[in-house]
């Protein structure tokens, strides 16, 4: 609670209990004829201007300048007329209760909002700054890339780095919503904002905090609510004529049924009911507030949604589409098959370590990575790469030859050329002297839970599920078929893809949205042309984050299915605020109109239905 | 260009709608958006409007709400 909303707090409850003293006296005093009225209309004006003494205020200031559908202004004409009618406890109470609706709706509001900024507690306050040998605390903005921090058990690492001493368990729940630690070593990148809990790191500073993850979590996240859903939109444009139009239907039925029949008294008392309602608040605040919490409790899961409409949009989702490498498949190239042919598979991974020495090709990484043991080079003579082909190199004084099967087909070697167990991927075939000794076959690997988060966001309704990749066919239907993908589109060069999410935009229902994944290596038009773009694992890319409309900080493809539970919840709970609020109001309304609601019970439903709208958007965190 | 302010005391969502449509219709603006929730204003105008831009801006916060301000 801030000091204003305890002073207010305060006067409400002396003002409430001012009014129950008035009311006792109400009942107990009685003066004669005129006198009655006048006495007790002077002594309800004291909780009455108690309570509102300040919406007055505000409502003749406001008059002055012309704004007639002020709030301060329709409550104050409300309880006046109500006080002109001889209803001084009823003037008092309306009064009251609107006080206290306020009071409350900025209670509310200022408690998911600190609610979701704790939530993004991520602003590291310092940064242990490693200068001639000794340790300074320095506030993180000061260090310079290149520096060196020391990160002690316990602390958040302040800016991105690279650990260049020590080991340490690091927790990223902050940053992923993950909840499992992560080792993190010598050599490998350390992210601000997760905890470092158990070693000592000394990390030297790749990017100054301005363009840190921290710093660009909190931003997408404090930036996201001033992109606005159409239902936000929408709701702001409705409340521009509800006021108005409230108003005068006031009007209408002050004046309308008493010129046929009569009873001016009792039609005037009804319409200020309609005045007491006439307020939209509790509808634009809970619009915001839900989708402010929806983007809340997702960067809680690690998902970072750039607007309120992408929420929106997401939750319409109906085509996904996924970048394959780096996406689904970890990137990475592996060994997944040695299949020797009257050798040992250990002697035939060396040859081809050897063979694959010279080479600089990705496929020639991952044979070294698996060989693991030193090459000699000193054995290795007359190196040659056959362009398109493969490699041919004297290893021992014997021809090694290495490649694919036109490289084979042209020296007329016979192959196995069954297929492998392992799935399609890159096949080298391996001869020596001409005789073949057999082939191994490397391929990107499947991410862990890939194969669940397809299934996952099949089952949310999101029926077509497209992988678009540059790799050759076979190689993309076969990861297909693992992970359950029905459409493949493959050998498609950066361009292509975004042509064919246009196809894809071009082929959906006009209600519904296209998604694309990727991981911003190169996909950064994709992720602008789809409907939605979401970048994964994409932190400290620059382009990707620009790009995407949302970012997923780990390249957790499980993500995906929570993100748009996500965006439906979100916008599920906007569309129960809009219809419980405005049905209740306009309830009300015809209460009020037939003498069935009086305006005690106009006030106290208006206020609890901000109240418990307010309480149904914040669901949305959760 | 487009440029963040931090607001202050806007505690009314109906009133910071009001704001927003006011700062949009005011000369030079090409945008304006207020994030009740976050309490920031963007603008989006040509750099050299912008101290006009703000000057007309507050006085509208504070026509609609006199506790309310814009922090620049």
């Amino acid at each position: 609670m801030t000091n204003k909303q305890k002073k207010t707090l305060l006067r409400i409850i002396i003002a409430f209990v001012l009014f129950l003293l008035c009311v006792v006296l109400d009942h107990v005093l009685s003066f004669p004829g005129k006198w009655d009225a006048l006495v007790k209309g002077v002594i309800f004006m004291v909780p009455y201007l108690m309570a509102g003494y300040d919406v007055v205020i505000k409502s003749v200031k406001n008059i002055s300048k012309g704004h007639v559908f002020d709030e301060n202004f329709l409550m104050t004409v409300a309880t006046i007329g109500a006080y002109g009618t001889g209803e001084f406890s009823e003037a008092v109470a309306v009064m009251l209760f609107y006080q206290v609706g306020e009071w409350f709706q900025k209670y509310a509001v200022n408690r998911s909002r600190n609610s979701i900024t704790d939530l993004m507690n991520i602003m590291p306050e310092y940064a242990n700054l490693l200068r001639d040998g000794k340790l300074v605390q320095t506030d993180p903005y000061e260090v310079a890339v290149g520096d060196v921090i020391v990160v002690q058990p316990g602390e958040k690492i302040p800016l991105d780095g690279k650990v260049i001493e020590g080991e340490a368990f690091v927790d990223t729940a902050a940053l992923t919503g993950e909840s499992v630690p992560r080792k993190i070593a010598a050599g490998d990148e350390a992210l601000s904002g997760c905890i470092n809990q158990n070693g000592v790191l000394k990390i030297e500073v790749t990017r100054e905090f301005d363009h840190s993850t921290v710093a660009k979590i909190l931003e997408l996240v404090e930036n996201a609510s001033t992109r606005k859903a159409k239902y936000e939109q929408f709701i702001t444009r409705f409340a521009k004529y509800y006021t108005p139009v409230v108003c005068f239907l006031a009007v209408a039925v002050a004046v309308i049924p008493p010129l046929l029949m009569g009873a001016w008294g009792m039609w005037f008392h009804r319409a200020l009911i309609f005045l007491v309602v006439s307020c939209p608040c509790a509808l634009v605040i809970s619009i915001p507030l839900s989708f402010f919490s929806g983007i809340g409790g997702a960067s809680k899961a690690g998902i970072l949604v750039k607007g309120s409409n992408f929420l929106e949009l997401l939750g319409k989702a109906e085509t996904i589409a996924f970048d394959k490498t780096g996406t689904l498949t970890k990137g990475v190239f592996r060994v997944v098959e040695l299949a020797p042919a009257g050798i040992t598979k250990e002697e035939l991974l060396e040859l081809a370590a050897y063979g694959e020495y010279y080479s600089n090709h990705p496929i020639a990484a991952s044979v070294r990575q698996a060989y693991q043991k030193d090459v000699n080079a000193e054995l290795l003579h007359d190196y040659k790469e056959l362009s398109g082909m493969g490699i041919s190199v004297v290893f021992h004084g014997r021809e090694l030859l290495i490649g694919n099967q036109r490289l084979f087909a042209e020296k007329q070697i016979a192959v196995n050329s069954e297929p492998s167990d392992a799935g399609a991927g890159t096949i080298l075939y391996i001869a020596l002297e001409g005789v073949y000794q057999g082939r191994i076959t490397i391929a990107d690997e499947i991410k862990d839970g890939a194969v669940q988060a397809i299934k996952d966001i099949r089952a949310c309704g999101m029926n077509q599920v497209v992988m678009l990749t540059g790799d050759k066919k076979d190689v993309a239907e076969q990861v297909a078929a693992r992970l359950g993908i029905d459409t493949v589109m493959a050998e498609l060069m950066p361009a292509d893809k975004v042509a064919k999410v246009e196809e894809l935009l071009a082929q959906k229902n006009p209600e519904k949205t296209v998604v694309f994944v990727g991981d911003g290596i190169n996909d950064a038009p994709v992720l602008v042309r789809a409907d939605i773009g979401i970048a994964m694992g994409a932190m400290g890319q620059d382009a990707a984050i620009e790009a995407a409309d949302i970012v997923l900080v780990d390249d957790d493809p499980e993500k995906i299915a929570t993100a748009y539970a996500i965006a439906r919840k979100t916008v599920a709970i906007v569309k129960q605020n809009i219809v419980f609020a405005l049905g209740v109001k306009i309830l009300i309304m015809l209460l009020g109109a037939f003498g069935l609601a009086g305006m005690w019970a106009a006030v106290f439903a208006d206020v609890g239905v901000a109240f418990l709208a307010i309480l149904n958007a914040t669901r949305a965190l959760k | 260009m487009k440029k963040r302010f931090q607001l202050n005391d806007v505690d009314c969502a109906n009133c910071a709608a009001k704001m927003e449509e006011g700062i949009k219709k005011l000369p030079g603006v090409k945008d304006a958006s207020i994030s009740f929730m976050a309490q920031k204003l963007t603008i989006e105008a040509e750099e050299d409007q912008f101290d006009r831009i703000l000057k007309a801006a507050q006085k509208i916060v504070r026509d609609i709400d006199e506790e309310a301000s814009i922090q620049y």
